[in-house]
């Protein structure tokens, strides 16, 4: 791998896993040595046609891809400008993108010979993909949850129950994403031998945020086509959320190389960034530091003590972003925007009696910077959202906050 | 070059016993008495203190150590006040070697430059950062050594002999031998194991080296100190801490409660060598 060239932004990492200053290996000697085997393994895989051809088949069979280009008619007659589609890879299997980053990296923990999976998860739609691979490879699974997270997203965690994964609450911390990571960690660190870390988002060290995205590039790979055959040019910009950056960057980083493809990504706003510890917007409002094993943004204090962040969404509720997105907020190429939580409730209930289509309340931060970039953009225009997740996960916590659960 | 940690295990080896290296977490469970802690713990018998660096999300931690850095945090402990804290006890003490241990972040962001030389002057003599492996020595291994300080690597199980010569390269003071894979304050599952690793890790290096992780009493001193330079305690220190507290607040016994618990451990160093 040759480091981030003059020409193309889509070379990274350098052999270092560096994105610029961003990324690298920082975890414990324990961890090391199978962090390189996990890459000699993984590039070892990507030159085996066999592991090609078998992430293509469960692909297309058992994740259901391509996912459609959606035109959203509705939407875009009422923005009145650009024309709005839908990338919906909320219609995959389990409801979000999360399954192709799951569905390749169980692939690569069976190479290895690996006998059991643990993962981190927020809104549990990560824990769900990985519960639905491990109970689809017949290996057991252990999914750290934060303790407010299990609670906020319980549908989920009965899914992951009922897939035969076992849940374990983290209460340390606030008991959201960042401390059922920590806790991911410690287990990794016990059970390193025979346990994958099957990471949910393209952060933590290297590889992962480069596995990650890869996994996740046919977002836009497709994006790419299916535009193409619907309005013949390519879309004048593209929109996703960022929590750790899976889904944004597997939408974004086919265009990094086309200037004329304006890309956003949502961070969580959550009661403001002018609010400490109210929002988990790590590039707007964070400063670059080390945490999970690599450099990146994070919200932290004076003393480097990491916040918790605060989001409406437990998908985005993150104090670092992954390793590329903060090289390509670095060099501006991408453009961070935080979005409240009352913005994205707003987003969530515009999108579900617009176009039917109930969404993840993470991917309704994003969903908000739509309704404000598509009215400066004339008609002929057209706009891509990447509709990561559905929100049927969502709707209790929505339905009480507009009043229709006592 | 600082020469506390050789010339401490120097003396430690030449009474045939291993040294005790105590760890204990800067501002648990408050400046002032974490303060009087760190003066006591030479007399108590402590040959080599490590010094916590307490930090919001200690991933290679268990719940003992995790609760010292909380308890310190939630009293306002900071990376510069810890530094203090070593200034402080320097005045007094010249001869026991201080070691800072912790995650690199609070030092990348307290800046490595400013770090290095104020730790310097505090009168730190070695650094363990649990989250920077060889891969990453730019970052702060090698502007440690080239300011004259320590820089002590973990070695692990998962370090076998292909890997130990890039983990040693860099290595000063002392290699700290962690007994298995797991967090701070777990089992260890075979005591024999950790003598044949130790021994394997001496064929590759002429520093000491010391054992930590799961090292609770006297006894395990005794038996883990047979084969190895010096033998690290950390997390029954901390937990001793934290059983002497009333409502969270330190009582008049916190202080007696770690140097008790460090004086039975340094009779286990003592007599780590005897026949039975
Ligand atoms: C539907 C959905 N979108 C987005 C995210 C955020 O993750 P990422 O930034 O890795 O895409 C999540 C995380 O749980 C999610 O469930």
């Amino acid at each position: 791998m040759n480091a981030i060239g003059a020409n193309s932004l889509r070379t990274g990492p350098d052999d270092e896993g560096r994105f610029g200053m961003f990324g690298g290996r920082y975890v414990a000697e324990t961890l090391m040595p199978l962090i390189l085997d996990l890459d000699r393994a993984y590039r070892e895989a990507r030159s085996d046609p066999a592991f090609e051809a078998e992430l293509t088949d469960l692909g297309e069979h058992f994740i259901g891809r391509p996912s459609p280009l959606y035109f959203a008619e509705r939407l875009t007659e009422h923005l009145g400008a650009a024309k709005v589609y839908f990338k919906r890879e909320e219609l995959n299997h389990t409801g979000s993108h999360k399954l192709n980053n799951c569905v390749g990296q169980i692939l690569l923990a069976r190479r290895m010979g690996k006998t059991r999976i643990i993962a981190e998860t927020g809104a549990g739609q990560h824990g769900v993909a990985t519960a639905t691979v491990c109970a689809r490879f017949g290996l057991p699974c252990t999914i750290f949850m934060g303790a407010t997270d299990v609670k906020r997203q319980w549908q989920n965690v009965l899914r992951m129950k009922m897939l035969g994964a076992e849940v374990r609450p983290v209460t340390s911390g606030a008991g959201t994403l960042k401390d059922a990571m920590n806790e991911a960690l410690r287990d990794w660190v016990t059970n390193v031998e025979t346990t994958y870390y099957l990471i949910g988002t393209a952060a933590g060290p290297h590889p992962y945020p480069e596995m990650v995205r890869d996994f996740q590039k046919v977002i836009g790979e497709e994006i790419r086509v299916q535009h193409l055959e619907a309005e013949g040019t390519l879309p004048a910009a593209l929109f996703a959320c960022v929590g750790g950056g899976s889904n944004a960057i597997g939408t974004f980083h086919s265009f990094l190389d086309d200037p004329e493809v304006a890309l956003y990504g949502a961070e969580a706003g959550g009661h403001g960034v002018d609010i400490e510890n109210g929002h988990a917007a790590s590039m707007t409002g964070g400063i670059p530091g080390v945490l999970h094993g690599n450099r990146t943004y994070l919200l932290q204090n004076a003393d480097g003590q990491i916040l918790e962040g605060h989001s409406i969404s437990a998908g985005l509720d993150y104090p670092g972003v992954g390793p590329e997105h903060a090289f390509l907020h670095k060099i501006g190429r991408v453009n961070y925007v935080p979005v409240t939580d009352n913005e994205a409730l707003a987003a969530f209930q515009l999108c579900t009696r617009l176009e039917g289509i109930i969404p993840a309340l993470e991917t309704a931060h994003a969903l908000h910077i739509v309704t404000q970039v598509v009215p400066k953009l004339p008609k002929e225009k057209s706009v891509v959202l990447c509709l990561s997740g559905r929100g049927d996960k969502d709707v209790e916590q929505v339905g009480r906050i507009m009043g229709l659960i006592d | 070059m600082t020469t506390r940690i050789p010339a401490r295990f120097v003396a430690c080896a030449a009474e045939n016993r291993p040294a005790l290296v105590t760890f204990v977490m800067a501002g648990d469970p408050d400046p002032v008495t974490s303060a009087a802690i760190l003066a006591a713990l030479p007399a108590a018998g402590a040959d080599v203190i490590e010094l916590g660096m307490p930090f919001s999300d200690p991933m290679a931690d268990g719940p003992g150590i995790q609760l010292a850095g909380q308890r310190a945090l939630a009293h306002g402990q900071t990376l510069h006040k810890t530094v203090d804290m070593v200034s402080a006890f320097r005045q007094t003490d010249k001869t026991t070697p201080i070691v800072l241990m912790g995650y690199y972040n609070p030092i990348y962001v307290y800046g490595v430059s400013a770090f290095l030389s104020d730790i310097k002057a505090a009168g730190v003599d070695g650094l363990i950062v649990v989250d920077l492996p060889p891969e990453e020595d730019a970052e702060l291994c090698l502007p440690t050594l080239e300011a004259g300080l320590n820089f002590i690597r973990l070695t692990t199980p998962t370090t076998d002999d292909r890997r130990l010569p890039a983990v040693l390269k860099h290595t000063s003071g002392f290699v700290y031998y962690v007994s298995m894979t797991g967090i701070t304050g777990a089992e260890i599952k075979s005591h024999a194991a950790v003598g044949e690793a130790v021994k394997r890790i001496k064929t590759h290096t002429s520093l000491p080296v010391a054992v930590g992780f799961g090292i609770k009493a006297a006894d395990d001193v005794a038996l883990i100190g047979r084969d190895s330079d010096g033998v690290v305690v950390g997390t029954a220190l901390c937990n001793a801490v934290a059983t002497s507290l009333k409502d969270g607040k330190a009582t008049a016994t916190t202080v007696s409660a770690v140097t008790d618990l460090v004086k039975s451990l340094a009779s286990g160093a003592r007599r780590a060598r005897q026949r039975a």
